[in-house]
């Protein structure tokens, strides 16, 4: 929902970022308000999952030029855990397995971390099931994986189901889903896109970094960006996305091709 | 990452017990011969007996090679340039706390072991040994009233030399090894517990070691007997001052199972570990082991080892009686240049046995730990059963983690199951905790203490919790 009166929740201006020594970021423009959902199309190799890590601030990428703010503050000085508890969530495209950390323990310490930012009082044990209880519905997840580690030999789908069931808990108010999609099967992604459309709100925004429409077509975005080169170079509503989906990437490496001998 | 976050700094936390109590203390000359034995056995005006024991394991020392086959380096120990016995200055064990040296009592509370009436632990009997005497045992009326005697080993030696006289010896005999010959003849001072037939302990017991002294050896003993059907829940802890040398710590350890009987046996070692450039810290060198001897006996040995400069040390169980059980649960964290060579053995001499051994091992900085174990199945050991599960969890790049199991089965119709892994705190792992706003030294913490939950577990309830934070507080600095 694009709102002209929305509060700035993020903004990225002319971000530069390498791992190792490679550069992969190279001058990324984006503003994004609450209530806004926003989508970063491109293929692999564009930066678009290099962005969603720098923004949750992963250790092994450094942030060569540029700025983020994030509700006006600079985001980019943040340890990572200071970032989620303020309310930015990066859903993994990959998410690891932790053997022997209970995925309950692990949901309550996270869930608890937020609160507290924002003073909210800190749930124990009985009052956290209840509320994991409630937010499982989102997902439609079955209450065996909170007993188990966390994510260990969880399907794909059960491990998107449970970044989904972390967002739910932690009420984000910046959500980045990182290929939310892939590996999915048609009734998961429906599953999973219901609770990020049921999760949106005027107050938060989305963004979403994937390969294909089929996501969109359950998940309808404002905007739609496309990354080439570690860049955006062309940003359009939803139709975008079709055009994309229409013309492959060609067109895009050309116009890329042309922008990088100018 | 910022720096202040970098593994590499996450375990350099300082060793909260590294004071040393202001007291002053009976020591011998430095050095060892028979006269030494001897002064040590009159000083303790013990019988003939527990002197001819003493001699004996001398002489048979005399002819030992200290063992170099454990994945150690330390440089050679000087047996002579140290003090076998050293006692803080108090006439003779006092009969009430209230006369106990209250700096002692002061050093036993920094300790987080309140001795005094007011103060200690509810269900929990305490032994304090500091340097080689025992100075307080608490709870021991309660304890008499059902049957158990608990007390240190010298008051044992005058007040039951029949049980002492019986039983020590008789698990580890004085010349088992070489560090096992050198306890036997020097030893000072220990706990010993009896469980008569057929009661179960009513609450737990535990000694606590202290080592004060900076150039004295610590030669603690141990028994513990449980009669038939008897039960028992005992725990150790150990702490010593930061010292730039190191101190030898020799312990022998004793359990006798009878029929039916049961006997948990749990340790938090925290000895100094020796600064970050491995220049000083505990030697530690210990023989503990336990004789399941009777039908249907158990006996379980849980250790987390998280101290010492050099560990050297195999709880094991010799399990004798039919149907006999022994287990082994262990963590062992090294740091920095510490280095631990531990494991078990379980020998299974009687039909129908069964054993366990669960063992995580974690490395960090330039640490060196090894898993060493011995399955040996007899052959009179039918249907003998054992299941050993080995894990390393690695901390940044420079640890070394090693595995040595060895399996000896003369019986066609044992089953021996062995498993074993090594993992890493991986950057992605840590970074998936704290991009759910968990902060990096609890995401380390979790991921160490989920690692080890299935030996936490096995610990009384109490220091569960207490191993948890130990390890945390260990691991400060750590991942980078």
């Amino acid at each position: 929902m694009i709102r002209p009166d929305a509060d700035t929740l993020l903004e990225i201006v002319d971000l530069h970022a390498r791992v190792e020594d490679k550069p992969i970021l190279k001058g990324v423009n984006l503003t994004i308000k609450a209530g806004e959902i926003h989508a970063v199309m491109g293929r692999n190799g564009s930066g678009k999952s290099t962005l969603s890590k720098v923004l949750a601030g992963h250790p092994a990428y450094t942030v060569t030029g540029g700025s983020v703010r994030y509700r006006g503050a600079d985001l980019l000085n943040l340890e990572p855990e200071q970032r989620a508890r303020l309310g930015l969530f990066l859903g993994f495209q990959y998410p690891v397995e932790i053997p022997g950390v209970s995925n309950l323990e692990f949901l309550r310490v996270s869930t608890n971390a937020r609160r507290m930012e924002k003073g909210e009082e800190e749930l124990d044990t009985f009052a956290f099931e209840d509320l994991v209880r409630e937010r499982l519905q989102v997902v439609q997840m079955d209450p065996a994986f909170l007993e188990r580690s966390v994510n260990e030999g969880f399907s794909g789908g059960e491990k998107k189901r449970n970044e989904i069931l972390q967002m739910a808990l932690l009420d984000p108010l910046v959500a980045i889903l990182d290929e939310t999609d892939s590996g999915l099967d048609i009734d998961a992604l429906r599953i999973v896109a219901g609770g990020v459309n049921h999760l949106a709100s005027p107050e938060n925004a989305t963004l979403l970094i994937t390969h294909y429409q089929r996501l969109l077509d359950v998940i309808t975005p404002d905007y739609v960006h496309v990354m080439a080169g570690g860049r955006i170079l062309r940003t359009g509503g939803k139709e975008l996305a079709l055009e994309l989906e229409d013309r492959g990437y060609d067109w895009v490496d050309q116009e890329l091709a042309v922008l990088e001998v100018a | 990452m910022s720096s202040s976050t970098s593994v590499g700094d996450l375990v350099s936390q300082p060793y909260k017990y590294g004071f040393v109590t202001d007291i002053e203390t009976d020591k011998i000359d430095k050095g060892l011969s028979e006269d030494v034995v001897r002064l040590i056995s009159s000083k303790k005006d013990e019988p003939q007996f527990l002197l001819d024991f003493r001699l004996r394991a001398y002489q048979q020392w005399l002819r030992m090679e200290e063992p170099d086959w454990a994945a150690l380096r330390h440089p050679p120990i000087d047996y002579q340039e140290m003090i076998y016995y050293a006692a803080p200055r108090q006439q003779e064990k006092k009969a009430s706390l209230d006369e106990v040296d209250p700096k002692l009592l002061e050093t036993f509370e920094k300790l987080g072991i309140p001795l005094s009436e007011q103060k200690r632990l509810s269900n929990v009997a305490v032994d304090a040994v500091f340097d080689s005497v025992s100075i307080a045992t608490t709870y021991r009326e309660k304890l008499a009233e059902h049957g158990v005697i608990f007390c240190s080993i010298s008051e044992a030696v005058k007040d039951h030399p029949e049980l002492i006289e019986r039983y020590l010896g008789t698990v580890v005999p004085s010349n088992d090894n070489f560090f096992a010959a050198l306890n036997s003849a020097v030893f000072s001072d220990g706990s010993f517990v009896f469980i008569p037939k057929g009661v179960k302990c009513p609450m737990e017991l535990s000694t606590y070691f202290r080592i004060n002294s900076g150039d004295t050896g610590q030669f603690e003993r141990t028994l513990i007997v449980a009669e038939e059907g008897a039960s028992v829940s005992y725990l150790e802890g150990c702490t010593a001052p930061m010292f730039d040398t190191n101190q030898l710590h020799a312990a022998v350890v004793e359990l006798v199972a009878l029929d039916d009987a049961s006997i948990k046996y749990s340790t938090v070692q925290n000895w100094y570990a020796g600064d970050e450039n491995g220049v000083g810290g505990i030697y530690n060198f210990v023989t503990k082991r336990g004789h399941c001897r009777g039908d249907r006996s158990h006996i379980s040995w849980t250790q987390v080892e998280t101290g010492s400069a050099i560990t050297w040390k195999y709880p094991s169980c010799v399990l004798q009686g039919a149907h006999s059980v022994g287990e082994f649960y262990s963590v062992a964290l090294t740091n920095n240049r510490q280095q631990a060579d531990t494991g078990t053995k379980m020998v299974h001499v009687g039909p129908h046995t069964r054993s366990t051994i669960v063992s995580k091992g974690i490395s960090a900085g330039h640490s060196s730990n090894s898993y060493r174990g011995l399955v040996q199945i007899g052959p009179k050991a039918r249907g003998a059963r054992n299941y050993s599960q080995c894990d390393s969890m690695l901390i940044g790049d420079q640890a070394a983690a090693n595995t040595y199991p060895y399996i000896r089965s003369q019986q066609p119709e044992a089953s021996v199951e062995h498993e074993a892994s090594t993992c890493r705190i991986s950057a992605d792992q840590l970074f998936y905790l704290q991009s759910r706003g968990i902060g990096f030294e609890e995401a380390v913490s979790m991921m160490v203490s989920g690692f080890c939950r299935d030996v936490f577990n096995q610990l009384p309830m109490e220091f569960a919790a207490e191993a948890d934070k130990l390890l945390a507080l260990k691991l400060e600095g750590s991942v980078g």
